[in-house]
């Protein structure tokens, strides 16, 4: 059963975006194992049509309200935002267990924002790059940049058109094996390019039985 | 020779998958659909399944545990692990629990290797 009106997804529609999402997340978390060294244990995905405010509180919710996040921006078919999302002094924790323990933690205080960029870029392409393949639609990503701020910070918008406030959020939680690092990917869509998403998503799959 | 193979995924969209590339591959074998560590439990108990092909992300019981169990009652069954997350640890948990790992997205060539490595594993056997 699909479903026209934007704001809902059918069940077929919401299991084949997890799942796609879920590929891209599962690759981005071997490209982290990588760079950690650390299994890096990842939650089931969940994905949901959300207004913007709500998108923050889920956010928020059990984590502090100062959280650090890369940013990439994607375009394509659809278009939207990639969020890597770290509570404020984890991402601090992942910038040093990616350098080591050897360096001083002044070199590390310096280092943290470019790093945190680079990480970010390389998880969230990985991440992007995967679904892009999946769907077989290519997909331009901006430079990362690293925002902080509480849930609305990460989620706030300069259109304010009348549906601008409606988004697709899907996040996955991720933890680092034997490092007190948690966060999580958020994928953000609007409404146009939920829209656009559906019809992919529905051609994807029909292909399927071709 | 004919197989029955069971696919464990939680999603809709990759038992989908899966089936239609066994269309393909093994258009004869006789594919049974499980949503979860339960229901594949259930398929295995009362029905003559020989392969197994798990995903590892999956609500509850991952996809490695749910391997670990089905070893229990049948230590020769030709498993594999379906994942996107090639993890060092995933992949060598897999092999400790001799089963395979085929990597999402899934591809007719992967797993038709899979497919002819435990068809050939489970003609030894007979």
């Amino acid at each position: 059963m699909t479903t026209d009106d934007a704001s809902d997804l059918s069940e077929v529609e919401r299991d084949a975006i997890s799942e796609i999402a879920n590929l891209g997340v599962s690759r981005a978390a071997a490209s982290l194992r990588q760079m950690v060294g650390e299994q890096v244990l990842l939650s089931v995905p969940a994905v949901r049509i959300v207004g913007r405010t709500e998108a923050a509180t889920l956010v928020e919710k059990g984590n502090s309200p100062r959280l650090v996040a890369v940013q990439q921006r994607f375009e394509g078919p659809f278009s939207g935002r990639a969020l890597l999302i770290f509570p404020e002094g984890q991402s601090f924790e992942l910038v040093r267990s990616i350098v080591g323990p050897e360096h001083p933690l002044e070199d590390i205080i310096d280092l943290e924002q470019e790093a945190l960029a680079e990480t970010g870029n390389i998880i969230l392409n990985s991440c992007l790059a995967t679904i892009a393949n999946v769907l077989h639609k290519p997909m331009r990503m901006s430079l990362p940049s690293v925002i902080r701020g509480d849930g609305n910070t990460m989620f706030e918008t300069a259109v304010r058109a009348p549906d601008a406030d409606l988004v697709l959020f899907l996040y996955i939680d991720f933890t680092i094996r034997s490092r007190d690092i948690k966060g999580f990917i958020a994928l953000l869509l609007d409404l146009p390019s939920i829209i656009s998403l559906k019809e992919i998503v529905r051609d994807f799959i029909d292909a399927i039985d071709r | 020779m004919k197989h029955h193979v069971l696919v464990v995924d939680d999603s809709k969209l990759a038992r989908m998958v899966m089936a239609s590339a066994f269309r393909r591959l093994r258009p004869d074998w006789i594919l049974t659909e499980a949503v979860n560590a339960e229901d594949a439990l259930l398929a295995i108990a009362s029905s003559s399944v020989d392969i197994a092909l798990v995903d590892f992300n999956m609500p509850g019981t991952d996809g490695l545990e749910l391997i670990e169990r089905i070893r229990a009652i049948n230590p020769d069954m030709p498993m594999a692990v379906v994942s996107a997350n090639a993890q060092e640890e995933i992949i060598s948990r897999a092999r400790e629990l001799g089963a395979a790992f085929v990597a999402k997205p899934l591809t007719d060539e992967a797993l038709a290797a899979f497919l002819s490595g435990a068809a050939l594993r489970l003609r030894k056997r007979v």
